[in-house]
Protein backbone atom coordinates (compact mmCIF):
# COMPACT_ATOMS: atom_id res chain seq x y z
CA UNK A 1 0.00 0.00 0.00
CA UNK A 2 1.23 3.46 -0.96
CA UNK A 3 -0.27 6.50 0.87
CA UNK A 4 -0.45 9.99 -0.67
CA UNK A 5 -1.56 13.11 1.14
CA UNK A 6 -2.62 16.47 -0.25
CA UNK A 7 -1.67 19.04 2.41
CA UNK A 8 -3.25 22.08 0.74
CA UNK A 9 -6.61 20.28 0.93
CA UNK A 10 -6.28 19.18 4.57
CA UNK A 11 -8.64 20.94 7.02
CA UNK A 12 -6.88 19.64 10.15
CA UNK A 13 -9.80 17.58 11.44
CA UNK A 14 -7.33 15.14 12.99
CA UNK A 15 -9.44 12.14 12.05
CA UNK A 16 -6.61 10.32 10.24
CA UNK A 17 -4.44 10.55 13.37
CA UNK A 18 -7.21 8.92 15.39
CA UNK A 19 -7.63 6.11 12.84
CA UNK A 20 -3.95 5.35 12.18
CA UNK A 21 -1.65 7.13 14.66
CA UNK A 22 1.43 5.24 13.43
CA UNK A 23 0.95 6.49 9.87
CA UNK A 24 -0.45 10.03 10.17
CA UNK A 25 0.62 12.98 12.29
CA UNK A 26 -0.13 16.72 12.32
CA UNK A 27 2.32 19.63 12.06
CA UNK A 28 2.21 22.77 14.26
CA UNK A 29 -0.75 24.08 12.26
CA UNK A 30 -2.64 20.82 12.60
CA UNK A 31 -2.01 19.89 8.95
CA UNK A 32 -1.52 16.21 8.08
CA UNK A 33 1.99 14.74 7.84
CA UNK A 34 3.00 11.22 6.91
CA UNK A 35 5.12 9.17 9.31
CA UNK A 36 5.47 6.56 6.57
CA UNK A 37 4.05 6.37 3.06
CA UNK A 38 4.38 2.56 2.94
CA UNK A 39 2.67 1.33 6.11
CA UNK A 40 2.89 -2.32 7.12
CA UNK A 41 -0.13 -4.60 6.65
CA UNK A 42 -1.13 -4.26 10.32
CA UNK A 43 -1.97 -0.58 9.61
CA UNK A 44 -3.90 -1.07 6.37
CA UNK A 45 -7.38 -1.18 7.92
CA UNK A 46 -6.73 2.00 9.89
CA UNK A 47 -5.35 3.77 6.82
CA UNK A 48 -8.36 2.76 4.71
CA UNK A 49 -10.66 4.02 7.45
CA UNK A 50 -8.71 7.30 7.57
CA UNK A 51 -9.09 7.76 3.81
CA UNK A 52 -12.82 7.01 4.12
CA UNK A 53 -13.50 9.52 6.91
CA UNK A 54 -11.18 12.33 5.78
CA UNK A 55 -13.64 15.21 5.27
CA UNK A 56 -11.39 16.90 2.71
CA UNK A 57 -10.55 13.89 0.51
CA UNK A 58 -6.90 14.67 1.22
CA UNK A 59 -5.77 11.03 1.54
CA UNK A 60 -5.30 8.86 -1.54
CA UNK A 61 -4.31 5.20 -1.46
CA UNK A 62 -2.61 3.01 -4.03
CA UNK A 63 -3.29 -0.54 -3.01
CA UNK A 64 -0.80 -3.27 -3.75
CA UNK B 1 -34.92 8.65 -13.29
CA UNK B 2 -37.05 11.42 -14.71
CA UNK B 3 -36.93 14.84 -13.19
CA UNK B 4 -40.02 15.43 -11.13
CA UNK B 5 -41.27 18.98 -11.37
CA UNK B 6 -41.69 20.59 -8.00
CA UNK B 7 -45.28 21.06 -6.92
CA UNK B 8 -46.43 24.56 -6.16
CA UNK B 9 -44.67 25.78 -3.00
CA UNK B 10 -47.86 25.58 -0.93
CA UNK B 11 -48.10 21.81 -1.48
CA UNK B 12 -44.52 21.02 -0.56
CA UNK B 13 -43.74 19.57 2.86
CA UNK B 14 -42.83 22.16 5.44
CA UNK B 15 -39.38 22.12 7.01
CA UNK B 16 -38.45 21.67 9.85
CA UNK B 17 -40.70 18.68 10.46
CA UNK B 18 -42.01 17.56 13.86
CA UNK B 19 -40.61 14.56 15.72
CA UNK B 20 -43.04 11.80 16.67
CA UNK B 21 -44.59 12.12 20.13
CA UNK B 22 -42.82 9.85 22.58
CA UNK B 23 -39.72 9.41 20.36
CA UNK B 24 -37.46 12.25 21.51
CA UNK B 25 -34.28 10.62 20.14
CA UNK B 26 -35.52 9.83 16.65
CA UNK B 27 -35.53 12.24 13.71
CA UNK B 28 -38.96 13.25 12.37
CA UNK B 29 -40.76 10.31 10.69
CA UNK B 30 -41.32 12.46 7.58
CA UNK B 31 -37.55 12.55 7.05
CA UNK B 32 -37.36 8.77 7.11
CA UNK B 33 -40.13 8.61 4.50
CA UNK B 34 -38.35 11.10 2.24
CA UNK B 35 -35.10 9.20 2.61
CA UNK B 36 -36.65 6.07 1.15
CA UNK B 37 -39.09 7.62 -1.36
CA UNK B 38 -37.56 10.89 -2.61
CA UNK B 39 -34.17 11.49 -1.06
CA UNK B 40 -33.58 14.70 -3.04
CA UNK B 41 -36.74 16.77 -2.93
CA UNK B 42 -37.92 20.29 -2.33
CA UNK B 43 -39.40 21.57 0.92
CA UNK B 44 -40.87 24.89 1.98
CA UNK B 45 -39.19 26.88 4.77
CA UNK B 46 -40.26 29.80 6.99
CA UNK B 47 -39.68 32.52 4.39
CA UNK B 48 -41.65 30.74 1.65
CA UNK B 49 -38.58 29.64 -0.32
CA UNK B 50 -38.21 26.03 -1.47
CA UNK B 51 -34.69 24.65 -0.96
CA UNK B 52 -33.72 21.03 -1.64
CA UNK B 53 -33.72 18.62 1.28
CA UNK B 54 -31.04 15.91 1.11
CA UNK B 55 -31.65 12.87 3.31
CA UNK B 56 -29.31 10.05 2.17
CA UNK B 57 -25.87 9.65 3.68
CA UNK B 58 -24.04 9.32 0.34
CA UNK B 59 -25.71 12.40 -1.15
CA UNK B 60 -25.06 14.43 2.00
CA UNK B 61 -21.35 13.62 1.95
CA UNK B 62 -21.02 14.18 -1.80
CA UNK B 63 -22.64 17.61 -1.65
CA UNK B 64 -20.84 18.78 1.51
CA UNK B 65 -17.57 17.81 -0.18
CA UNK B 66 -18.38 19.60 -3.45
CA UNK B 67 -16.65 23.00 -3.92
CA UNK B 68 -19.63 24.18 -6.00
CA UNK B 69 -21.74 23.99 -2.85
CA UNK B 70 -21.33 27.23 -0.90
CA UNK B 71 -21.70 27.99 2.82
CA UNK B 72 -21.82 31.73 2.09
CA UNK B 73 -24.91 33.09 3.83
CA UNK B 74 -24.78 36.35 1.84
CA UNK B 75 -25.47 34.59 -1.48
CA UNK B 76 -29.01 34.81 -2.70
CA UNK B 77 -30.82 31.49 -2.38
CA UNK B 78 -29.11 30.54 0.90
CA UNK B 79 -31.75 28.82 3.06
CA UNK B 80 -31.58 30.77 6.32
CA UNK B 81 -32.80 29.07 9.48
CA UNK B 82 -34.92 32.03 10.59
CA UNK B 83 -35.10 35.82 10.43
CA UNK B 84 -32.76 36.20 13.41
CA UNK B 85 -30.01 34.10 11.84
CA UNK B 86 -30.44 36.04 8.61
CA UNK B 87 -29.91 39.32 10.47
CA UNK B 88 -26.92 38.00 12.41
CA UNK B 89 -25.14 36.40 9.51
CA UNK B 90 -25.17 39.56 7.42
CA UNK B 91 -22.92 41.60 9.70
CA UNK B 92 -21.17 39.03 11.89
CA UNK B 93 -19.49 36.77 9.38
CA UNK B 94 -16.87 34.27 10.43
CA UNK B 95 -15.16 31.52 8.45
CA UNK B 96 -18.11 29.27 9.35
CA UNK B 97 -20.04 30.98 6.54
CA UNK B 98 -17.23 31.72 4.07
CA UNK B 99 -15.95 29.68 1.16
CA UNK B 100 -12.38 28.80 0.27
CA UNK B 101 -9.87 30.31 -0.20
CA UNK B 102 -10.99 32.89 2.42
CA UNK B 103 -12.36 30.19 4.72
CA UNK B 104 -9.15 28.13 4.56
CA UNK B 105 -6.95 31.17 5.22
CA UNK B 106 -8.84 32.06 8.41
CA UNK B 107 -9.48 28.51 9.63
CA UNK B 108 -5.79 27.65 9.37
CA UNK B 109 -4.96 30.45 11.78
CA UNK B 110 -6.59 28.44 14.58
CA UNK B 111 -6.24 24.77 13.61
CA UNK B 112 -2.89 24.23 15.38
CA UNK B 113 -4.22 24.36 18.97
CA UNK B 114 -6.89 21.74 18.12
CA UNK B 115 -4.46 19.09 16.87
CA UNK B 116 -4.89 15.64 18.42
CA UNK B 117 -1.58 15.80 20.28
CA UNK B 118 -2.51 19.16 21.84
CA UNK B 119 -5.88 17.76 22.92
CA UNK B 120 -4.23 14.77 24.57
CA UNK B 121 -2.10 17.21 26.60
CA UNK B 122 -5.33 18.87 27.71
CA UNK B 123 -6.99 15.59 28.76
CA UNK B 124 -5.72 15.60 32.40
CA UNK B 125 -7.05 19.17 32.82
CA UNK B 126 -10.43 18.10 31.43
CA UNK B 127 -10.46 15.12 33.81
CA UNK B 128 -9.71 17.46 36.73
CA UNK B 129 -12.49 19.86 35.72
CA UNK B 130 -14.98 17.00 35.44
CA UNK B 131 -13.93 15.46 38.78
CA UNK B 132 -14.17 18.81 40.57
CA UNK B 133 -17.63 19.49 39.17
CA UNK B 134 -18.82 16.06 40.27
CA UNK B 135 -17.42 16.68 43.77
CA UNK B 136 -19.31 19.95 43.93
CA UNK B 137 -22.50 18.38 42.66
CA UNK B 138 -22.32 15.56 45.21
CA UNK B 139 -21.80 18.10 47.99
CA UNK B 140 -24.77 20.21 46.80
CA UNK B 141 -28.55 19.74 46.77
CA UNK B 142 -30.07 16.45 45.62
CA UNK B 143 -31.98 16.40 43.26
CA UNK B 144 -30.31 18.97 41.04
CA UNK B 145 -30.39 20.16 37.43
CA UNK B 146 -27.57 18.39 35.58
CA UNK B 147 -27.56 21.03 32.82
CA UNK B 148 -26.59 23.93 35.10
CA UNK B 149 -24.57 21.90 37.61
CA UNK B 150 -22.50 19.95 35.09
CA UNK B 151 -23.33 19.87 31.38
CA UNK B 152 -22.83 23.59 30.73
CA UNK B 153 -19.87 24.26 33.07
CA UNK B 154 -17.74 21.45 31.54
CA UNK B 155 -17.39 22.96 28.03
CA UNK B 156 -17.36 26.51 29.48
CA UNK B 157 -14.46 25.83 31.79
CA UNK B 158 -12.53 23.92 29.14
CA UNK B 159 -12.92 26.45 26.33
CA UNK B 160 -12.15 29.32 28.74
CA UNK B 161 -8.88 27.63 29.65
CA UNK B 162 -7.97 27.00 26.01
CA UNK B 163 -8.81 30.53 24.85
CA UNK B 164 -7.58 32.34 27.97
CA UNK B 165 -10.96 33.81 28.93
CA UNK B 166 -11.50 34.43 32.67
CA UNK B 167 -14.16 31.94 33.79
CA UNK B 168 -15.51 34.57 36.19
CA UNK B 169 -17.11 36.15 33.11
CA UNK B 170 -18.96 32.96 32.15
CA UNK B 171 -22.35 34.44 33.06
CA UNK B 172 -21.96 37.01 30.32
CA UNK B 173 -21.12 34.57 27.57
CA UNK B 174 -23.49 31.79 28.65
CA UNK B 175 -26.41 34.19 28.72
CA UNK B 176 -25.53 35.64 25.34
CA UNK B 177 -24.78 32.37 23.54
CA UNK B 178 -28.13 31.08 24.74
CA UNK B 179 -29.89 34.01 23.11
CA UNK B 180 -28.05 33.28 19.86
CA UNK B 181 -28.97 29.60 19.67
CA UNK B 182 -32.62 29.96 20.75
CA UNK B 183 -34.75 29.58 17.63
CA UNK B 184 -37.34 32.05 19.00
CA UNK B 185 -34.97 34.99 19.64
CA UNK B 186 -35.81 38.13 17.68
CA UNK B 187 -33.29 39.46 15.13
CA UNK B 188 -32.61 42.42 17.46
CA UNK B 189 -31.92 40.14 20.41
CA UNK B 190 -29.52 38.00 18.41
CA UNK B 191 -27.70 40.98 16.94
CA UNK B 192 -27.43 42.55 20.41
CA UNK B 193 -26.07 39.39 22.03
CA UNK B 194 -23.54 38.93 19.25
CA UNK B 195 -22.38 42.53 19.57
CA UNK B 196 -22.00 42.21 23.36
CA UNK B 197 -19.85 39.11 22.94
CA UNK B 198 -17.72 40.64 20.19
CA UNK B 199 -17.10 43.78 22.27
CA UNK B 200 -16.12 41.61 25.21
CA UNK B 201 -13.60 39.61 23.16
CA UNK B 202 -12.30 42.80 21.57
CA UNK B 203 -11.48 44.24 25.02
CA UNK B 204 -9.87 40.99 26.06
CA UNK B 205 -7.66 41.01 22.95
CA UNK B 206 -6.42 44.47 23.91
CA UNK B 207 -5.34 43.03 27.26
CA UNK B 208 -3.68 40.00 25.58
CA UNK B 209 -1.73 42.21 23.19
CA UNK B 210 -0.20 44.01 26.15
CA UNK B 211 0.23 40.97 28.37
CA UNK B 212 0.26 37.78 26.29
CA UNK B 213 -0.09 34.43 28.06
CA UNK B 214 0.00 30.80 26.94
CA UNK B 215 -3.44 30.65 25.38
CA UNK B 216 -5.19 30.80 22.01
CA UNK B 217 -6.36 34.42 22.23
CA UNK B 218 -2.82 35.58 23.06
CA UNK B 219 -1.59 33.64 20.03
CA UNK B 220 -4.14 35.37 17.82
CA UNK B 221 -3.31 38.75 19.34
CA UNK B 222 0.47 38.48 18.96
CA UNK B 223 0.80 36.38 15.80
CA UNK B 224 -2.11 37.71 13.72
CA UNK B 225 -3.30 41.08 15.01
CA UNK B 226 0.10 42.59 15.91
CA UNK B 227 1.44 41.47 12.52
CA UNK B 228 -1.44 43.14 10.68
CA UNK B 229 -2.66 39.83 9.22
CA UNK B 230 -6.11 40.47 10.63
CA UNK B 231 -7.85 43.33 12.39
CA UNK B 232 -8.59 43.10 16.10
CA UNK B 233 -12.31 43.11 15.29
CA UNK B 234 -11.87 40.10 12.97
CA UNK B 235 -9.96 38.29 15.71
CA UNK B 236 -12.72 39.17 18.18
CA UNK B 237 -15.34 37.68 15.86
CA UNK B 238 -13.27 34.52 15.54
CA UNK B 239 -13.03 34.41 19.33
CA UNK B 240 -16.82 34.60 19.59
CA UNK B 241 -17.13 31.70 17.17
CA UNK B 242 -14.69 29.57 19.17
CA UNK B 243 -16.25 30.52 22.50
CA UNK B 244 -19.81 29.81 21.42
CA UNK B 245 -19.53 26.94 18.88
CA UNK B 246 -18.47 24.36 21.44
CA UNK B 247 -20.74 25.47 24.23
CA UNK B 248 -24.33 24.52 23.56
CA UNK B 249 -23.20 21.62 21.37
CA UNK B 250 -21.05 19.85 23.95
CA UNK B 251 -23.44 20.70 26.80
CA UNK B 252 -26.38 19.21 24.92
CA UNK B 253 -24.39 16.09 24.07
CA UNK B 254 -23.66 15.63 27.78
CA UNK B 255 -27.24 16.20 28.97
CA UNK B 256 -29.12 14.50 26.11
CA UNK B 257 -26.54 11.70 26.06
CA UNK B 258 -27.24 11.11 29.73
CA UNK B 259 -30.99 10.93 29.08
CA UNK B 260 -30.41 8.46 26.23
CA UNK B 261 -28.18 6.26 28.39
CA UNK B 262 -30.57 6.33 31.36
CA UNK B 263 -33.36 5.28 28.99
CA UNK B 264 -31.15 2.44 27.66
CA UNK B 265 -29.90 0.92 30.94
CA UNK B 266 -28.25 -2.08 29.25
CA UNK B 267 -26.11 0.30 27.19
CA UNK B 268 -25.29 2.38 30.25
CA UNK B 269 -24.21 -0.79 32.07
CA UNK B 270 -21.82 -1.71 29.24
CA UNK B 271 -20.24 1.71 29.46
CA UNK B 272 -20.07 1.80 33.26
CA UNK B 273 -18.64 -1.65 33.67
CA UNK B 274 -15.71 -1.24 31.31
CA UNK B 275 -12.38 0.34 32.20
CA UNK B 276 -11.26 0.26 28.58
CA UNK B 277 -10.98 3.79 27.13
CA UNK B 278 -11.81 2.34 23.70
CA UNK B 279 -15.30 1.46 24.98
CA UNK B 280 -16.00 5.06 25.98
CA UNK B 281 -14.51 6.31 22.69
CA UNK B 282 -16.88 4.07 20.71
CA UNK B 283 -19.82 5.16 22.85
CA UNK B 284 -19.02 8.80 22.07
CA UNK B 285 -19.13 8.19 18.30
CA UNK B 286 -22.36 6.19 18.57
CA UNK B 287 -24.06 8.85 20.71
CA UNK B 288 -22.93 11.56 18.28
CA UNK B 289 -24.49 9.52 15.45
CA UNK B 290 -27.63 8.52 17.29
CA UNK B 291 -28.44 11.97 18.69
CA UNK B 292 -27.09 14.22 15.86
CA UNK B 293 -27.99 17.28 17.90
CA UNK B 294 -27.44 19.80 15.08
CA UNK B 295 -30.95 18.92 13.94
CA UNK B 296 -31.68 21.89 11.70
CA UNK B 297 -29.24 20.50 9.14
CA UNK B 298 -26.22 21.91 7.35
CA UNK B 299 -27.31 24.79 5.10
CA UNK B 300 -25.77 25.55 1.72
CA UNK B 301 -26.45 27.14 -1.70
CA UNK B 302 -25.41 25.80 -5.14
CA UNK B 303 -23.10 28.03 -7.20
CA UNK B 304 -23.41 25.90 -10.36
CA UNK B 305 -25.81 23.32 -11.78
CA UNK B 306 -25.14 20.04 -9.98
CA UNK B 307 -26.43 16.65 -11.10
CA UNK B 308 -27.00 14.22 -8.29
CA UNK B 309 -29.19 11.16 -7.78
CA UNK B 310 -31.09 11.76 -11.03
CA UNK B 311 -31.95 15.36 -10.11
CA UNK B 312 -30.45 18.67 -11.13
CA UNK B 313 -29.82 21.24 -8.43
CA UNK B 314 -29.62 24.58 -10.23
CA UNK B 315 -27.14 27.35 -9.48
CA UNK B 316 -28.72 29.56 -6.83
CA UNK B 317 -30.87 26.80 -5.31
CA UNK B 318 -30.74 26.43 -1.53
CA UNK B 319 -29.78 23.06 -0.05
CA UNK B 320 -30.51 21.63 3.42
CA UNK B 321 -28.42 18.57 4.28
CA UNK B 322 -30.27 16.57 6.92
CA UNK B 323 -27.37 15.00 8.79
CA UNK B 324 -29.67 13.59 11.48
CA UNK B 325 -31.47 11.24 9.09
CA UNK B 326 -28.27 10.65 7.07
CA UNK B 327 -26.81 9.22 10.28
CA UNK B 328 -29.77 6.81 10.37
CA UNK B 329 -29.29 5.67 6.75
CA UNK B 330 -29.75 1.88 6.86
CA UNK B 331 -27.32 1.45 3.95
CA UNK B 332 -24.50 2.62 6.19
CA UNK B 333 -25.68 1.89 9.71
CA UNK B 334 -27.47 -1.45 10.06
CA UNK B 335 -30.51 -1.28 12.34
CA UNK B 336 -29.95 2.49 12.45
CA UNK B 337 -32.55 3.40 15.07
CA UNK B 338 -30.93 1.20 17.68
CA UNK B 339 -28.52 2.81 20.14
CA UNK B 340 -25.63 0.35 20.21
CA UNK B 341 -22.48 1.70 21.85
CA UNK B 342 -20.48 -1.28 20.63
CA UNK B 343 -20.94 -0.52 16.93
CA UNK B 344 -18.32 1.27 14.84
CA UNK B 345 -20.05 4.58 14.12
CA UNK B 346 -16.96 6.59 13.21
CA UNK B 347 -18.17 7.40 9.70
CA UNK B 348 -21.07 9.48 11.05
CA UNK B 349 -21.60 13.03 9.83
CA UNK B 350 -22.57 14.55 13.20
CA UNK B 351 -19.61 16.95 12.88
CA UNK B 352 -20.55 17.71 9.28
CA UNK B 353 -18.36 16.83 6.31
CA UNK B 354 -16.17 18.70 3.84
CA UNK B 355 -14.01 21.73 4.54
CA UNK B 356 -16.32 23.04 7.29
CA UNK B 357 -16.24 19.82 9.30
CA UNK B 358 -16.12 20.75 12.97
CA UNK B 359 -12.86 22.42 13.94
CA UNK B 360 -13.43 21.60 17.61
CA UNK B 361 -14.13 17.88 17.14
CA UNK B 362 -10.88 16.70 18.77
CA UNK B 363 -11.75 18.81 21.82
CA UNK B 364 -15.38 17.67 21.87
CA UNK B 365 -14.22 14.04 21.70
CA UNK B 366 -11.87 14.42 24.67
CA UNK B 367 -14.57 16.19 26.71
CA UNK B 368 -17.25 13.60 25.95
CA UNK B 369 -14.90 10.64 26.46
CA UNK B 370 -13.90 11.97 29.88
CA UNK B 371 -17.51 12.76 30.85
CA UNK B 372 -19.05 9.47 29.70
CA UNK B 373 -16.31 7.39 31.33
CA UNK B 374 -16.44 9.31 34.63
CA UNK B 375 -19.92 10.60 35.47
CA UNK B 376 -21.83 7.28 35.60
CA UNK B 377 -18.97 5.47 37.29
CA UNK B 378 -18.62 8.07 40.02
CA UNK B 379 -22.39 8.35 40.50
CA UNK B 380 -23.62 4.80 39.80
CA UNK B 381 -27.08 5.55 41.19
CA UNK B 382 -27.65 8.55 38.92
CA UNK B 383 -31.32 8.63 37.85
CA UNK B 384 -33.93 11.01 36.47
CA UNK B 385 -35.66 12.96 39.22
CA UNK B 386 -38.74 13.34 37.03
CA UNK B 387 -40.77 11.27 34.57
CA UNK B 388 -39.02 10.96 31.22
CA UNK B 389 -42.11 12.32 29.47
CA UNK B 390 -41.99 15.46 31.64
CA UNK B 391 -38.66 16.51 30.13
CA UNK B 392 -38.73 19.57 27.88
CA UNK B 393 -36.81 18.95 24.68
CA UNK B 394 -35.30 21.76 22.61
CA UNK B 395 -37.52 21.29 19.57
CA UNK B 396 -37.07 24.98 18.79
CA UNK B 397 -33.31 25.07 19.35
CA UNK B 398 -30.62 25.50 16.75
CA UNK B 399 -29.06 22.60 18.63
CA UNK B 400 -31.25 19.81 20.07
CA UNK B 401 -31.18 18.82 23.73
CA UNK B 402 -33.06 19.24 27.00
CA UNK B 403 -33.66 22.57 28.72
CA UNK B 404 -33.30 21.08 32.17
CA UNK B 405 -32.34 17.67 33.43
CA UNK B 406 -33.45 17.04 37.04
CA UNK B 407 -31.38 14.16 38.40
CA UNK B 408 -31.04 12.42 41.71
CA UNK B 409 -28.66 9.79 43.14
C1 LIG C 1 -20.28 17.62 20.41
C2 LIG C 1 -20.01 18.83 20.18
C3 LIG C 1 -20.02 19.48 18.81
C4 LIG C 1 -20.82 19.24 17.72
C5 LIG C 1 -21.95 18.23 17.58
C6 LIG C 1 -20.38 20.16 16.67
C7 LIG C 1 -20.92 20.21 15.41
C8 LIG C 1 -20.43 20.97 14.36
C9 LIG C 1 -20.88 20.90 13.00
C10 LIG C 1 -22.00 20.01 12.48
C11 LIG C 1 -20.15 21.80 12.26
C12 LIG C 1 -20.25 22.03 10.75
C13 LIG C 1 -20.90 23.32 10.37
C14 LIG C 1 -21.23 23.36 8.88
O1 LIG C 1 -20.84 22.47 8.12
O2 LIG C 1 -21.93 24.29 8.47
C15 LIG C 1 -19.24 22.44 13.18
C16 LIG C 1 -18.35 23.43 12.84
C17 LIG C 1 -17.55 24.09 13.74
N1 LIG C 1 -17.38 23.77 15.08
FE1 LIG C 1 -18.28 22.29 16.09
N2 LIG C 1 -19.36 20.92 17.15
C18 LIG C 1 -19.10 20.54 18.45
C19 LIG C 1 -18.13 21.04 19.29
C20 LIG C 1 -17.29 22.07 18.98
C21 LIG C 1 -16.29 22.59 19.88
C22 LIG C 1 -15.95 22.06 21.26
C23 LIG C 1 -15.71 23.63 19.24
C24 LIG C 1 -14.60 24.44 19.86
C25 LIG C 1 -14.09 25.52 19.48
C26 LIG C 1 -16.34 23.76 17.91
C27 LIG C 1 -16.03 24.69 16.93
C28 LIG C 1 -16.49 24.68 15.63
C29 LIG C 1 -16.07 25.63 14.60
C30 LIG C 1 -15.11 26.78 14.78
C31 LIG C 1 -16.75 25.26 13.42
C32 LIG C 1 -16.66 25.95 12.03
C33 LIG C 1 -15.70 25.20 11.15
C34 LIG C 1 -15.61 25.76 9.73
O3 LIG C 1 -16.55 26.41 9.26
O4 LIG C 1 -14.57 25.54 9.08
N3 LIG C 1 -17.28 22.78 17.80
N4 LIG C 1 -19.41 21.91 14.45
S1 LIG D 1 -8.45 13.40 8.09
FE1 LIG D 1 -8.03 14.61 6.23
S2 LIG D 1 -8.55 16.70 6.79
FE2 LIG D 1 -8.40 15.56 8.70
S3 LIG D 1 -6.26 15.90 9.37
FE3 LIG D 1 -6.29 14.00 8.19
S4 LIG D 1 -5.83 14.63 6.09
FE4 LIG D 1 -6.37 16.48 7.20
Amino acid sequence: MHVHIDQPKCVASGQCVLMAPDVFDQDDDGIVELLTDRPGPEHHDGVREAAAVCPAAAIRLEEG
Amino acid sequence: MTETLPDTPAQLPEHPMPRAAGCPFDPPPALRELQSSSPISRVRIWDGTTPWLITRYDHVRTLLGDPRVSADTTRSGYPHRNAAMLAREQDQRTFLTMDDPEHARLRRMVTGPFAIRKMEQLRPDVQQIVDDLIDEMLAGPNPTDLVTAFALPVPSLVICRLLGVPYSDHDLFQRNTQVIVRRTSTPEEVAGATRTLTDYLDDLLTVKRKKPEDDLLSKLATERVETGEMTQREAARMGVLLLSAGHETTANMIALGTVALLEHPEQLALLRESEDPAVAARAVEELLRYLTITHSGRRRVATADIEIGGQVIRAGDGIILATDIANRDPEHFPDPDRLDITRDARRHVAFGYGVHQCLGQPLARVELQVVYSTLYRRIPTLALATDADELQFKHDGLVYGVYELPVTW
